[in-house]
């Protein structure tokens, strides 16, 4: 059967990705945020995932104001960077997982998750950060990504219990697959961060912390966080981290840090990162 | 009678609700529209006429035409849609969240740099009245 042995989280900082695009990653202001990243590089290498599932969200790129869906599932054997308006990023093109991808969405769906069903799909930087992010430069991505994007753009997004519960669908999902795959689950967006209006700038340390701190230790509850307090407390972007309640929950009970990283500032951004591996003893059972 | 959303209080943000997406909609899409070069072209060749296309309000069109980005988003536009206005412009994110905070762009660099806008005092309007 299939597994998802891991989760990793991070922000996605649009200037992230261009730093390290035009060359800027060991300047003085971006050297220590790619430095945080250095681990997770390794630790992938060493994980080898067969498949990446890639909780992120779309920003005003693929989907506009027309069509709004709350969780969308790319289905699609590829995905193409987008051009967000600075042209797109210099990164492979993403390759998807079909097969898993499909089984996830009848999986889910029957389980009550109505998902939207994508076959055509450019990717932003919310999907394309996080991976450079985790594997570097690379002339491929090393592995196939399913990329679940979430809306966070028009308030109100599904509530973060939603997408803890959801995590726990994905995890059966996956399980009930046919075939053996190492799976690693991304969550991605965050940490605080407001880009909008005379509040922009806003950074929390302490809630960012908190909120790690209760990934590695109590997901649950995360989950009672409220969107106004994500919004008042981590700033109106900030409400993406209900994205990253989708991946503890995928995971099993009890869990192993294997890395946590936290910078401030990249841009407008707070930068934080954590990975988590399901226990060995679990693991083994 | 209506109750005002909790968030509602929080000052400085605009958050992107359905009144916001109802008010904003041609607004955003006209923001939308500048993902595309061709589209680009012909609004800086004739700002006030490409406008049109959108059935927005003369107040949203004012804002537009004006670059008032905080008025924008006072009246629907969203964030992650005026900044395709904005790399219209040749403008950055950052130096876009400067000019919304009313600083130059160094000034909102250094405060960046010193750790960002403190959460102390920056919670509720209560705390940005006399300001």
């Amino acid at each position: 059967m299939a597994e998802i042995v891991a989760a990793a989280f991070t922000s996605h900082v649009p200037a992230i990705g261009v730093a390290l695009d035009t060359g800027h990653d060991r300047d003085d202001y971006w050297a220590p945020v790619f430095a945080g990243y250095e681990k997770a590089k390794a630790w992938i290498g060493e994980v080898k995932p067969d498949v990446v599932i890639c909780v992120y969200n779309d920003h005003a790129t693929q989907f506009d104001l027309r069509l709004i869906p709350t969780f969308a599932l790319g289905c699609a054997a590829e995905f193409q960077p987008a051009d967000e308006g600075w042209g797109a990023r210099p990164v492979p093109m993403v390759k998807g997982h079909p097969e898993l991808a499909w089984h996830m969405a009848q999986s889910l769906i029957l389980d009550e998750f109505d998902m939207t069903i994508v076959n055509d799909m450019e990717v932003d930087h919310g999907l394309t950060v996080p991976l450079s992010l985790m594997f570097g430069k690379v002339d491929a991505w090393p592995c196939p990504v399913i990329p679940l994007a979430v809306n966070v753009v028009q308030y109100p997004p599904p509530t973060g219990n939603r997408c803890f519960n959801l995590g726990k669908a994905i995890r059966k999902a996956v399980e009930s697959f046919p075939k053996d795959l190492k799976v690693v689950i991304l969550g991605t967006g965050g940490m605080s961060h407001q880009l909008q209006a005379q509040r922009a700038g806003l950074i929390n340390r302490d809630f960012d912390n908190r909120f790690l701190d209760l990934l590695e230790t109590d997901p649950v509850a995360a989950t009672r966080i409220t969107h106004t307090e994500f919004l008042r407390e981590s700033g109106s972007e900030g409400i993406e981290l209900v994205m990253w309640l989708a991946a503890p929950a995928a995971l099993a009970a009890a869990v192993e840090t294997v890395h946590r990283f936290y910078h401030v500032p990249a841009s407008n951004t707070a930068v934080g990162h954590l990975i988590l591996e399901n226990a060995r003893a679990t693991a083994a059972e | 009678m209506t109750v005002e959303p909790d968030y509602k209080d929080i000052p400085g943000t605009y958050v992107f609700d359905a009144e916001q997406s109802r008010k904003g909609y041609g607004l955003n899409q006209f923001c939308m529209s500048l993902r595309q070069a061709a589209n680009r072209d012909a609004f800086r060749a004739d700002e006030a006429g490409y406008l049109k296309r959108f059935g927005m309000t003369p107040e949203q069109e004012q804002s537009i035409l004006t670059r008032d980005w905080n008025r924008m988003l006072e009246l629907g536009g969203n964030i992650y849609f005026t900044a395709k206005l904005a790399a219209t412009d040749g403008i950055t994110f950052q130096d876009l969240a400067a000019k919304m905070t009313g600083v130059d762009r160094d000034t909102y660099r250094a405060m960046m740099l010193a750790g960002g806008r403190p959460i102390e005092g920056n919670r509720s309007k209560k705390e940005w009245e006399g300001r």
